[in-house]
């Protein structure tokens, strides 16, 4: 209760305590002419400042929504107006609270002892009109402190610091079938070449990280598959996580040539930064950013055609951090 | 031993190819006769394709390489006639709308024969007007704009182009989504209907002239562009503003 109390009374001392500070140069013939003090303009300047942290305590909480509509113009807004008011509260002081006076003179040169003393008598009473300098150092540093917490507080953003686990998790495991957009099954007869299928595991969020996939078909003889892989591609029918190892876009491009002998050969390209990989050599990184190739998934065909998966995916899905090479998918518990 | 014949058939062709100047000679109105002055060196004789860069040089000494053409049908042949995509000058390249060297009645002639040397799928006849521009544009978002952005601008993968379709017919767009010219993949019809295929045009048709809200298109490819504009008059702006703030006191 008596913290609360100092506190207030602190704040009332801040808040209205006026003191007119013995300069330091006044044994000196004043340089710069004096000026009247401004309270209101303090006030506006005050006030200008208060309101850009509260813009920027704005910003963060418009951050902090999940699902809010038209959140980035939102966003734009709160930020802007942080800028804009501090803008404000700098052209005031700098219009109305400090001494302005044009000099014919040179400045004094610094480094020599009294022409030092020169310059800070100079910035001294420069700064002579302003009556609560700390009231409004506080201000400053509220609006500073705001403005620079709403630049930092997307960072969360980056992901959960500790736990990672659930990025590791697919919803692919033995036997889960491979449907397309509208939920329907894939049947191995229905998968021609020279064109790209995307499918999603059955009974899984389509939104979730592991679960789209891009399927594409080729003549057997073309994939060079790695040993222990050979049998995960039936009838040449290929899968690979649809999310770049990269940053994580969806792999929207595919390219096929025409005719072999004179086109680049097959990729599937991620429309960010033009990752390119191979699928018929296990999505190998040909061109552009990535640093692993897409995680293969294996596939298998039952016995009324339907392309099921084999098991989990060959690698982590998803964009790459420190350490991803050495995770394994694993399904949810 | 095929090839042996293959060869000998190309040097039989030769005298009549080498005097089949463009849009002159005897044979040239027939599409036999085009396709020996304009494509035989490249996609062979009857269409049996240059595969192997070791074999023979075709006619008029060019180094031809080309896809077989038999079974491509008159669906393929059009397309890559009215788009100007053939003939190709270099076969390294990759092909590009341009001004066909032909007229109407040679690319007709010419589609007839190239449509004659084998059983394929002929020419579609596609109706964007039954289709819905706002499914086309959920579909050409799906299936076409990764590639060809989504105001159909045209954009850019590795090692190739994907062009503009603003020039596009109708019937190109039914053609290309079927075929998959040069780098792009096929879309059979278990992935886009022929419904799917009309709303799609319609989009695209749509697409040639759309509304641009702002008053301006700048390019009409994306907020990069927007954005160096915006900030070009938020610059002089900006500028006004430091020279109001600045400006001195008049005593």
């Amino acid at each position: 209760m008596s913290a609360i109390r100092r506190w207030a009374i602190a704040l009332g001392v801040l808040l209205l305590g006026r003191k007119q500070r013995q300069p330091r140069f006044a044994d000196r013939a004043r340089i710069v002419p004096p000026g009247d003090p401004d309270p209101r303009a303090e006030w506006l300047v005050l006030l200008l400042l208060l309101a850009a942290a509260g813009a920027a305590v704005g910003f963060i909480v418009f951050y902090s929504f999940n699902h809010l509509a038209h959140q980035t113009q939102y966003l734009g807004l709160a930020l802007g107006l942080a800028f804009g008011f501090v803008a404000a509260a700098l052209v005031v002081v700098g219009k109305r609270l400090v001494v302005t006076e044009e000099l014919e003179e040179d400045y004094p040169l610094p480094g020599h002892p009294t022409s030092q003393e020169e310059l800070e008598q100079l910035v001294e009473e420069s700064g002579d009109r302003f009556t609560r300098k700390r009231l409004l150092l506080a201000g400053a540093g509220a609006a500073g402190t705001a403005i620079g917490a709403a630049l930092v507080v997307p960072a969360l953003s980056l992901g959960p610091l500790l736990d990672t686990g659930a990025f590791y998790e697919t919803p692919w495991r033995r036997g889960v079938r491979l449907v397309d957009g509208h939920g329907k099954p894939l049947l191995l007869d229905e998968i021609e070449r020279e064109t790209f299928y995307t499918a999603y595991a059955q009974g899984a969020d389509k939104e979730l990280l592991g679960s789209p996939i891009v399927v594409v078909r080729f003549e057997p003889s073309q994939l060079d598959l790695p040993a222990q892989r050979r049998d995960w591609a039936p009838g040449g029918v290929v899968a690979y996580s649809k999310i770049c190892t990269h940053a994580g876009c969806a792999i929207a491009l595919f390219r096929k040539p025409t005719f072999p002998v004179v086109e680049p050969g097959p990729a599937l390209i991620c429309p960010c930064h033009y990752s390119t990989f191979d699928p018929t050599r296990a999505a190998k990184v040909i061109f552009g950013p990535a640093g692993r190739p897409l995680p293969q998934l294996p596939l298998a065909v039952d016995s009324s055609g339907v392309l099921r998966a084999a098991g989990n995916f060959s690698g982590p899905v998803g964009p790459s951090w420190s350490g991803v090479r050495s995770k394994r998918p694993r399904n949810p518990s | 031993m095929r090839r042996a014949l293959a060869a000998g058939a190309v040097a039989l062709a030769l005298p009549t190819a080498a005097g089949a100047q463009p849009g002159v000679g005897v044979n040239a109105k027939t599409g036999e006769g085009l396709y020996a002055a304009y494509c035989l060196s490249c996609h062979g004789v009857d269409g049996s394709g240059v595969t192997s860069t070791s074999h023979p040089r075709g006619v008029l000494d060019l180094e031809g390489l080309g896809p077989p053409l038999e079974g491509v049908g008159a669906r393929a042949a059009d397309f890559y006639l009215t788009t100007g995509y053939m003939p190709l000058a270099n076969p390294h390249d990759q092909p590009r709308r341009k001004k066909s060297p032909f007229d109407d009645h040679e690319i007709a002639a010419l589609v007839a024969y190239v449509a004659s040397l084998g059983k394929g799928p002929g020419v579609p006849h596609p109706q964007p007007q039954r289709g819905d521009v706002s499914s086309g544009l959920s579909l050409f978002t799906e299936h076409c704009a990764g590639c060809h952005q989504v105001d159909a601008e045209g954009g850019y993968l590795t090692n190739a182009v994907a062009p503009p379709l603003l020039q596009a017919t109708p019937v190109q767009i039914a053609e290309a989504v079927r075929i998959g010219p040069y780098l792009m993949p096929k879309f059979p019809a278990n992935q886009i209907s022929d419904a799917q295929l009309n709303s799609i045009i319609a989009y695209v048709q749509w697409a040639k002239h759309p509304d641009d809200p702002g008053g301006w298109s700048i390019g009409r490819i994306g907020p990069v562009p927007e954005g160096l504009v915006t900030w070009l008059i938020a610059a002089v702006a900006l500028l006004g503003c430091c020279l109001v703030i600045g400006r001195r006191f008049q005593r």
